[in-house]
């Protein structure tokens, strides 16, 4: 019950803030916390990265192993992507089956990656209907501190840009980097109290009513939507947090994905 | 078999006849079940999906009630025998996320404090599929909300626009989705153009998004016409009945 009551004094501070046209953190409405992205972080894995945004930690890892293609793409690779929200990000995670927001979580960023055709399916083909590459996609979130898209979504590209093949270890042999064609960037945005914020922070999240995650490819084309949350959006505020979203997935890719 | 190859459109015109605007046929039947507060059968052409509503009633377990407001559970499930191969019976993580998105559609219409501690279980039911079964089951559940005398501000209303051969077209039917080159479910509030779904995959420009946007907003007016005419149907009728 305590908890409760913080939380609701918690909201009416980030609103009354955002009213007189702060945040809680002291950025922007725009602008991003540091970002920070260390690849190549997990020696076992075929790539992998290490993504802070601002407190936000997740671990994304890519791993690859050869598998049976679906039988309707019997020439294409697979692509699996998981999200687990650990226990140790936040005391209300717990132990136990997927729930709905690591779901969630997890498909967001798998179709913002599937949506741009980010990775070349056919040139993962091994024997057509046999044998194909399995592309698995684990998200580990470390620390909660809100906007957990964002930072699951730039790991993933930044594990996949920085994976190799390991064809050595199953025998075999060939091309070793991932062919990778795009570089899809999930920029969030919340909507409290008719101001729009990109990369909330937990307090924003949890104040927030409404949120939409877009995912924006190089050429500025979309690759991914999802909104999440209990209230509606208006026709010219999705319009705005789409033009935040492809605006600051430039300056995200511009710095942090351009090798 | 490259998939981008296969021809969606011919003539100006979709491979089922439709145009690029054009919805497919809708069917709305409001109190189809016996024992739910409130239930709709709803058709999209080859969709054919059945909502229910039961509560509001006791939540259990006790622990996730809301002391402040009603809590809504919104269960989407796939019938086995929906689909061309079969699917396993049970929740698998496509139906958690869109049983999770479809409550999250309706959730801003509900007016959820007058029943605090409650829940309000929304079951959907896919009988046969053939794509945009998610719209059809919130059109369907709006309806049975409705029809179960919840409280509610407005109907949500919800359809989903694609991307065929580089064009912008309205309500995918299963052959479209498949070799289609994106697929983007919308719900929204019609008369206050809200919207309160929002999906995408597959890969749109900025003013494709937009115009798709329109497009399924425009869809929405006409489906919220259907459900209200539905509705209005079904219990003006027993009135009648009363009266004469």
């Amino acid at each position: 019950m305590g908890f409760e009551i913080m939380e609701d004094i918690r909201k009416d501070y980030v609103y009354d803030l955002i009213g007189s046209g702060k945040r809680v953190d002291g950025r922007g409405f725009r602008e991003y916390r540091a970002i920070s992205v260390e690849r190549d972080v997990i020696k076992r894995a075929e790539g992998s990265a290490l993504v802070k945004i601002g407190e936000t930690v997740v671990l994304v890892g890519v791993k690859l192993e050869p598998g049976e293609p679906f039988s309707d793409a019997p020439n294409e690779g697979v692509i699996m992507t998981n999200a687990e929200l650990v226990p140790m990000a936040s005391p209300d995670f717990e132990p136990g089956p997927p729930d709905e927001n690591s779901v969630e979580l997890a498909r967001v960023v798998d179709r913002g990656i599937r949506g741009s055709k980010t990775i070349d399916l056919e040139k993962l083909c091994i024997e057509e209907g046999e044998k194909v590459w399995m592309v698995f996609i684990d998200i580990h979130v470390l620390d909660n501190d809100g906007n957990l898209v964002d930072a699951a979504a730039l790991g993933a590209i930044a594990s996949l840009l920085n994976a190799h093949i390991p064809n050595e270890k199953y025998g075999l042999s060939g091309e070793s980097s991932l062919p990778i064609r795009d570089t899809p960037v999930a920029v969030t945005t919340v909507e409290i109290g008719g101001n729009i914020l990109a990369d909330p922070n937990l307090y924003e999240e949890n104040a927030a009513t409404s949120k939409l995650t877009v995912i924006s490819n190089a050429d500025g084309t979309l690759s991914g939507m999802q909104k999440s949350g209990s209230d509606g959006l208006k026709e010219e505020e999705v319009a705005e947090m789409v033009e935040i979203g492809i605006e600051k997935a430039g300056e995200i890719r511009e710095r942090y994905l351009v090798t | 078999m490259k998939k981008e190859e296969i021809e969606l459109i011919k003539d100006g015109k979709r491979l089922d006849g439709r145009g690029f605007e054009e919805l497919r046929p809708i069917k709305i039947e409001v109190g189809v079940l016996k024992r739910a507060d409130g239930s709709c059968y709803f058709e999209l052409g080859d969709n054919k999906v059945i909502a229910a509503v039961y509560g509001p009633r006791e939540m259990h377990p006790r622990h996730f009630q809301d002391a402040k407001m009603a809590v809504i559970k919104y269960r989407y499930n796939m019938a086995p025998f929906s689909v061309d191969d079969r699917k396993r019976p049970g929740p698998d993580r496509r139906s958690v996320e869109i049983s999770k998105v479809s409550r999250e559609a309706l959730d801003p219409v509900i007016i959820k404090e007058y029943y605090p501690k409650t829940a309000i279980d929304v079951y959907v039911e896919v009988l046969q599929s053939d794509a945009g079964t998610r719209t059809a089951g919130i059109n369907a559940a709006s309806v049975a909300l409705a029809a179960a005398g919840i409280p509610m501000k407005d109907l949500v209303s919800s359809v989903a626009v694609g991307k065929i051969n580089g064009e912008v077209v309205l309500d995918l039917n299963a052959v479209e989705d498949n070799y289609g080159e994106g697929d983007m479910p919308v719900a929204m509030v019609a008369r206050t153009n809200t919207i309160t779904m929002l999906q995408m995959d597959g890969r749109f420009s900025q003013e494709e998004f937009e115009r798709g946007l329109k497009l399924a907003a425009t869809a929405c007016s006409k489906i919220y016409e259907l459900q209200r005419t539905a509705l209005l149907e079904r219990y003006s009728e027993s009135i009648g009945e009363g009266e004469a």
